[in-house]
């Protein structure tokens, strides 16, 4: 474990481009459904919606627990101080969401009276119990955090592009599946 | 002698005492104590609501089930299904249609034994207009003796669309359910 590794490991990768892509349709779905007038499509929708949260959740619990074990390739020499800091910063606060964001739309799910079933099938206990003015305080919550999120992940991209395409280094590289990086395959020539 | 007429005389009054107790007509539902309330099923989630407007008349004496009979009229207006947004919908049209559909009724046909204190009534039910025989069972919990009185409680699943209830788009019972759990809670006194 004392080599420093070059690229993340493919557990990590996976997990990063599942979360993404289930976040951002969870994100896009949650966003449709909420001025929607009750129909059979809206119960669905907000069915869908909670699995897919819920889903999320555990997969960062997966992903939280398999970077505690896992070394990830530290950020490139040429990098400054603060631009380390602001990096390590957004990363805290996108896990810190990962976890938030699923927890605050359960929360406000049992708040409504509305019990999580996941699938369909698998009750998950009410956090709280049914009450309106929390259920209208979880979702302004819910709702804030989101919109954090959705600003955090285009500073994350924006980021991560800027490495690529000006900087020219591998921190995009390194999470993109199927694509070695500039330094590992110089270490293998 | 004596002492054995006292005796039975004893015993007999302890028999009164019990037989009424029990031979006794329970027939004024104490509204506030009582409940109805319902479990529907959305995309599998159970949702609890209730109706909190309803009137019950009911003439019950364990002894004499063969004139025993109970009748219940609902206001329909009063229904909580679990959310606001929900009980403006089921007011509507393809729902209860409560303005031309007020009240809904049930009044029972028979009733009879089935165990010590359980009990399964029969009777037809009136919804939006539609009137379907219906069974429920129920448990009859004596709470006080003196004055009298019982909790029945007991229920049985409606089929809604049976009724039509959640008509057009709503009838698919894989996001409502086509089963939903009534629950009665009736406290009665007798005299």
């Amino acid at each position: 474990m004392s080599t420093n590794p070059t690229r993340y490991t493919v557990p990590a990768i996976v997990l990063h481009w599942l979360i993404s892509i289930m976040i951002l349709g969870t994100f896009a779905v949650g966003l449709y459904m909420a001025d929607l007038r009750l129909s059979p499509v809206k119960l669905k929708l907000f069915s869908w919606h909670k699995w897919s949260g819920i889903t999320v959740l555990g997969l960062a619990m997966l992903r939280l627990t398999w970077r505690l074990f896992n070394q990830p390739p530290s950020l490139p020499d040429a990098m400054q101080k603060w631009q380390r800091n602001i990096a390590t910063g957004l990363h805290h606060l996108l896990y810190l969401l990962m976890f938030l964001i699923p927890l605050s739309g359960w929360l406000m799910s049992s708040a409504k009276g509305f019990q999580v079933v996941y699938f369909g099938l698998w009750p998950l206990p009410d956090l709280i119990s049914k009450n309106e003015i929390w259920a209208d305080y979880l979702k302004e919550i819910h709702e804030f955090l989101n919109y954090g999120m959705i600003v955090l992940v285009i500073g994350h991209a924006a980021a991560a592009l800027k490495h690529h395409f000006i900087d020219k280094d591998d921190v995009l590289i390194r999470m993109l599946p199927f694509l070695k990086s500039k330094t590992s395959s110089k270490d293998q020539k | 002698m004596f002492k054995k007429i006292k005796y039975w005389g004893m015993g007999l009054a302890l028999l009164l005492g019990a037989m009424q107790v029990y031979a006794v007509e329970f027939n004024q539902v104490v509204t506030d104590q009582s409940k109805l309330t319902f479990v529907s099923k959305q995309m599998g989630v159970g949702v609890d609501g209730k109706f909190g407007k309803f009137s019950a008349s009911i003439a019950f004496d364990p002894a004499h089930l063969q004139t025993a009979k109970a009748q219940l009229d609902i206001v329909m207006s009063s229904i909580d299904a679990g959310s606001n947004e929900a009980n403006d919908e089921v007011k509507d049209k393809e729902w209860f249609n409560v303005k031309a559909f007020p009240t809904a009724k049930f009044v029972s046909t028979a009733i009879k034994a089935l165990d010590k204190n359980r009990y399964e009534i029969a009777g037809n039910l009136t919804i939006k207009g539609k009137t379907k025989p219906v069974t429920a069972t129920f448990t009859m919990v004596p709470l006080n003796a003196q004055p009298a009185t019982a909790r029945f409680e007991g229920g049985f699943v409606l089929k809604r669309n049976d009724f039509g209830i959640g008509e057009g788009n709503w009838a698919d019972p894989s996001v409502v359910a086509d089963e939903v759990q009534i629950k009665f809670n009736l406290v009665a006194k007798g005299k």
